[in-house]
């Protein structure tokens, strides 16, 4: 075992520094190497970190080959082989498969369960006024009174208003709910509660008053139908202004805070529940925060594991009960007095790292453009001939793709982002760059900024059950200095909410013909 | 009154002395002054070299002290009571001129009728 991973490791090395000799079987030995083993081959420089940065957080077993593979496809993929081509994508299509099998598992009936409720209150509010209509005229036809042109005006207008009060409750009520929040959301509870009252009402009046006695006056009944559906379209006013309008006025300045970078946001919300605050800050954290990166704290953290590590505290005196505290005490007062060179190491490693990454972005650079200048749009003369190597844009990726791929790998590598794309995600975009006739700098905006978590593929994106943490209750709405925080599997982020101070503008009138001017060539002074 | 940057500047000049007047709380010499190194000279009415940026008087203010004394308008004021006035800013040329404890101004002042006189008068010989 240990001579086998040493002679990979030198192999490794070699074929860095020579160049693309035994492409086809170091492929495969390293699509069957262990992650672990790779890490430690590769990690001579730095103290960072694949070892870390490329264990997921779900038990993904997906993920290990896949990795494997990203890590290794820049040296590989110098000679484009059908074998190869087809091998990776086989594998990577395998990883995706079990990896989309996890969501669907957590899908469960209780997020469907508010949509049914909606759907049944529904129902119960369309028939009702028609069932008011038809009843009377199944159980006592004969005595009933003929219908006039009131009457029959006033069947219109029920029409015409259940219509509307239908698509207005589709518009406003049959959407895919969002999110599953911890609590109910009250305002909807209390509309639904409000919805059922009223028609509980009306059919105990309907039996007791109309049913009972079969009242002849058909007009009044049609009257008694007519009424409810203007109550029912009220109701729903009271649901568009409570739901949609109250919390569009902005109220409060929420500052989201991400807990391992720091990264701020601010953001202008209305009167919300907590929980309804969270859900849309969590909204906007995907397409605005740049994406967590577990690669790039790794440095901080063993510094931080040096400072813990460089002092032991002996306790000589025998145990005493304070012994916690002053073996801290004592412990930041050597630290103190001890000559640290931490920060300059930390200097010069940064600086290293700078130039190092300046190098490797000008060669990916120059890479891209020389390979994008191979591939050229067929004009429309030219389809007229027979064709010659007509490629449809995944192909014409193909083709041009080996030419660029040791240089973007071996940036990605010191930008510690290779493991948020994937061989087919470039190839992806690559191919969807050169159908839009893009430039090689727009396509390489997405490596060399860390764009919003929503850019990129499911792997990258950590999870999606967040916890709200929160010492006041997630109904209550949100106040000045409220703070929450929403808590992932890795990292959370705090909220904190300010509200908008009341602004007070004033009015000064400037009269369009007050500015006069003169000209001030010389400035004589009389003494 | 042209004059040669590096070398020091030669003119003919007057000496006036103009007693200030008592004016309420005020002390007035009766002129206005115009130019300084921070003005624009371009704009001076009564400079031959328009680089000059030196203190011109622009305005005398009829029977008024600086009259009395002959100070003409156009006049440059090269010192006054010593302090130079050839490289100084139009505020602190105002200053030197508006001490309130100084009840005479003695001021060295040149123009071109100066220069034309002696020269006429070195010709005559």
């Amino acid at each position: 075992m240990d001579t086998d991973s040493i002679h990979s490791g030198y192999s490794h090395h070699s074929n860095r520094s020579r160049g693309s000799n035994k492409q086809s079987e170091r492929s495969s030995r390293d699509r069957h190497k262990s992650h672990s083993r790779d890490s430690s081959s590769r990690s001579d420089k730095n103290v960072t970190i694949s070892a870390s940065s490329a264990q997921p957080q779900q038990p993904d077993q997906s993920s290990a080959p896949t990795d494997a593979q990203d890590d290794n496809w820049g040296e590989t993929t110098t000679a484009v082989t059908g074998t190869s081509d087809h091998s990776l994508s086989q594998e990577d299509l395998a990883g995706f498969g079990k990896e989309t099998e996890g969501p669907v598992e957590k899908l469960n009936c209780v997020r469907f369960l508010p949509l049914a409720l909606t759907l049944i209150l529904g129902l119960l509010v369309l028939i009702t006024p028609l069932s008011f209509l038809v009843l009377p005229q199944l159980m006592w036809p004969e005595r009933l009174q003929a219908c006039g042109t009131a009457c029959e005006g006033l069947f219109l207008s029920l029409a015409f208003k259940l219509l509307i009060l239908l698509l207005a409750g589709w518009a406003l009520f049959a959407r895919p709910g969002r999110a599953s929040l911890p609590r109910i959301a009250v305002f909807r509870a209390l509309l639904g509660l409000l919805t059922l009252l009223l028609l509980l009402s009306y059919w105990l009046f309907f039996g007791v008053r109309i049913l009972d006695s079969q009242d002849e006056n058909y007009q009044g009944i049609v009257q008694f139908a007519v009424s409810l559906v203007d109550a029912l379209l009220f109701i729903h006013y009271l649901a568009v202004v409570l739901l949609e309008i109250r919390h569009l006025q902005p109220c409060f300045s929420l500052s989201v805070v991400r807990s391992t970078d720091g990264e701020t946001r601010h953001y202008n919300l209305g009167q919300l529940s907590i929980q309804r605050a969270a859900l849309v800050i969590l909204e906007h954290y995907y397409k605005d925060f740049s994406v967590h990166n577990p690669a790039l704290l790794t440095a901080a953290k063993s510094r931080a594991a040096k400072h813990l590590a460089g002092l032991k505290v002996y306790n000589v005196d025998g145990a005493g009960s304070d012994a916690a505290t002053a073996q801290s005490r004592a412990k930041i007062a050597a630290a103190a007095r001890q000559r640290d060179t931490s920060h300059n190491e930390l200097y010069y490693e940064e600086a290293e790292h700078d130039r190092r990454v300046r190098k490797r972005r000008a060669r990916l650079v120059v890479a891209v453009e020389e390979a994008f200048t191979h591939v050229r749009r067929l004009q429309e003369e030219e389809k007229k001939k027979p064709p010659g190597d007509e490629m449809d844009p995944r192909e014409a990726a193909q083709a041009i793709f080996p030419s660029m791929a040791r240089a973007l790998q071996k940036y990605l590598r010191t930008t510690r982002q290779q493991h948020c794309h994937s061989m087919d995600s470039i190839q992806a975009h690559l191919a969807f760059c050169i159908t839009n006739n893009m430039t090689p700098k727009a396509f390489l905006e997405s490596y060399l900024m860390a764009g919003p978590t929503l850019q990129y593929t499911r792997e990258c994106w950590q999870t999606r059950q967040w916890t709200l943490v929160s010492e006041a209750s997630v109904t209550s709405p949100l106040r000045h200095g409220s703070e929450f925080q929403l808590k992932s599997s890795d990292f959370s982020l705090v909220v904190t909410s300010k509200a908008i101070p009341h602004l007070k503008l004033s009015e000064e009138y400037v009269h369009p013909k007050s500015h006069k001017f003169v000209l001030q060539l010389q400035s004589e002074t009389s003494v | 009154m042209s004059f040669i940057p590096g070398q020091p500047v030669t003119a003919v000049v007057q000496r006036i002395e103009i007693h200030k007047l008592r004016d309420g709380d005020n002390l007035i010499l009766g002129f206005s002054i115009g130019g300084g190194i921070d003005q624009d000279s371009s704009q001076n009415p009564f400079s031959e070299d328009k680089t000059d940026k030196g203190i011109y008087v622009t305005r005398i203010s009829k029977g008024g002290p600086a009259e009395v004394a002959g100070l003409k308008m156009g006049d440059k004021i090269m010192q006054v009571n010593g302090w130079d006035m050839t490289m100084v800013t139009h505020d602190q040329a105002r200053k030197k001129l508006t001490r309130k404890n100084e009840d005479v101004v003695r001021l060295l002042v040149t123009r071109k009728s100066l220069e034309n006189v002696v020269r006429q008068s070195m010709m005559q010989h």
